[in-house]
């Protein structure tokens, strides 16, 4: 009997260990998993990876795990947003770390870990700052820029369907990063608004197959 | 008299350009613009970076949904026809040069096509680069949209970018207040100046060095 469902956010996060990597979906405020990354500052894990488009805004989710000192470094593309406050200020205090990563090479490097592959070589950067340190080769006649893959501890997603072996549909344009980021970590967690039956799901338009998922506990849309 | 063009005349000529039929990413800032001076006569389909095809207008006041967002984290409406995906494969199309045309602005273009428009200051604020990158290398069309010369009169158009570049040797095009350029092996050629602007006038505000098409045209202002 498979059953991926957990009744608690408190369950959807237990042993989730200080130094993680975690991998947040989001972009703006659409498709964070705001209660599984609040679950996760109750939780108590510090010194963490975190891996999201966004630093996070205002005193919400990203934002308050930056705020209450559990991030060590942040791994996105676009730190800068309005209210982003909290990454600002610890940035300039030398208190956090950011790699910066252009949008399509952060999804890019998540999917190559989740495919299992030792990375790609991406036209994206090249001849830019973002390309310095790393390995370029001229690949028909145009450079190239190595980059590695980047598998996370644990991916916290959200979606708006699931069902007990944890396919997953979303909604709109909340899906972006969850269904890269779901094959990217070793604890994929997922928090949903519904649960469904098996067989209720309409097959052919599952978007993220139940085996890249770990965990889904349900929260009330808001 | 000199008549430089309103944003929105700049965006009504770079509107000229996309042929009916053509799937279009917008950029950030001027770039949006153009999206409200296409005519009905033409159906373009636009692409957002995180997971749309088919983006439709603003929604009416109250009908906003959050989670359905554009690049610039603005409400927005899916058209019929339009449809969602994740954040890799809205890079496969981009990286990938599946878009026909990529509209950007920009802080500074040089006269072999080289685009800086991600930072001008390293020191103060967190870098942020998002879409960016791949914006510029990607689409099958770059054109830039962008003012001239800076707020306080300094060309945009060098010979050499001295910001950050995002991307080299990618725009095919340049709109400006003043003029439209294309990027051609032997640097800018001026294919349209604004009314009353005299060649001189115009090199005088541009540090690339400038070559005019056989019949430059001229830049409607309104």
């Amino acid at each position: 009997m498979i059953d991926k469902r957990v009744a608690t956010l408190a369950d959807a996060v237990a042993g989730i260990s200080d130094g993680a990597t975690v991998l947040i979906g989001g972009f703006g405020d659409s498709g964070v998993p705001v209660e599984l990354v609040h679950a996760l500052l109750d939780h108590g894990a510090r010194d963490l990876t975190v891996v999201t488009n966004n630093a996070g805004a205002g005193e919400s989710d990203v934002a308050a795990l930056i705020r209450e000192r559990r991030v060590r470094t942040v791994v996105c593309s676009y730190p800068r947003s309005m209210g982003s406050v909290w990454f600002e200020e610890r940035w300039r205090a030398g208190e956090i770390g950011l790699e910066l990563v252009p949008q399509g090479t952060l999804s890019e490097r998540m999917r190559a870990a989740g495919a299992g592959l030792g990375g790609f070589f991406t036209p994206t950067g090249a001849d830019t700052l973002l390309a310095e340190g790393k390995e370029v080769r001229t690949i028909g006649g145009r450079p190239h820029v190595f980059e590695h893959p980047l598998p996370g501890d644990v991916a916290l997603i959200k979606a708006h369907r699931a069902d007990r072996w944890g396919n997953l549909v979303y909604r709109t344009a909340a899906r972006n990063y969850g269904p890269t980021m779901a094959t990217a970590a070793a604890l994929t967690v997922v928090q949903v608004e519904e649960f469904v039956e098996l067989g209720d799901l309409d097959p052919e338009a599952v978007v993220t197959p139940g085996v890249f998922v770990d965990r889904v506990v349900r929260v009330a849309a808001s | 008299m000199i008549s430089p063009l309103s944003d929105v005349a700049v965006a009504r000529r770079v509107a000229r350009d996309i042929p009916d039929g053509s799937y279009v990413n917008l950029g950030i800032g001027m770039p949006i613009l153009v999206g409200d001076v296409v005519g009905p006569d033409k159906e373009i389909v636009y692409h957002s970076e995180n997971g749309i095809l088919g983006m439709g207008p603003a929604p009416a006041p109250g009908e906003e949904d959050r989670e359905l967002i554009n690049a610039g984290k603005q409400p927005v409406t899916l058209l019929p026809g339009g449809c969602y995906f994740h954040h890799t494969d809205a890079f496969v199309m981009m990286r990938g040069g599946h878009i026909d045309i990529s509209v950007l602005g920009a802080f500074q273009v040089s006269e072999t096509g080289d685009l800086a428009n991600w930072i001008t200051d390293l020191a103060t604020m967190p870098p942020a680069v998002g879409g960016a990158m791949d914006l510029a290398v990607g689409a099958k069309r770059v054109l830039v949209m962008t003012t001239h010369t800076t707020r306080d009169g300094r060309p945009k158009l060098l010979p050499r970018c001295t910001y950050p570049l995002t991307a080299a040797r990618v725009v095919d095009r340049v709109y400006t207040d003043l003029a439209v350029l294309d990027v051609g092996p032997d640097g800018l050629v001026v294919q349209e100046m604004a009314p009353g602007l005299t060649r001189t006038e115009l090199q005088s505000l541009t540090a690339a060095r400038l070559t005019f098409a056989d019949d430059v045209g001229e830049l409607d202002p309104h």
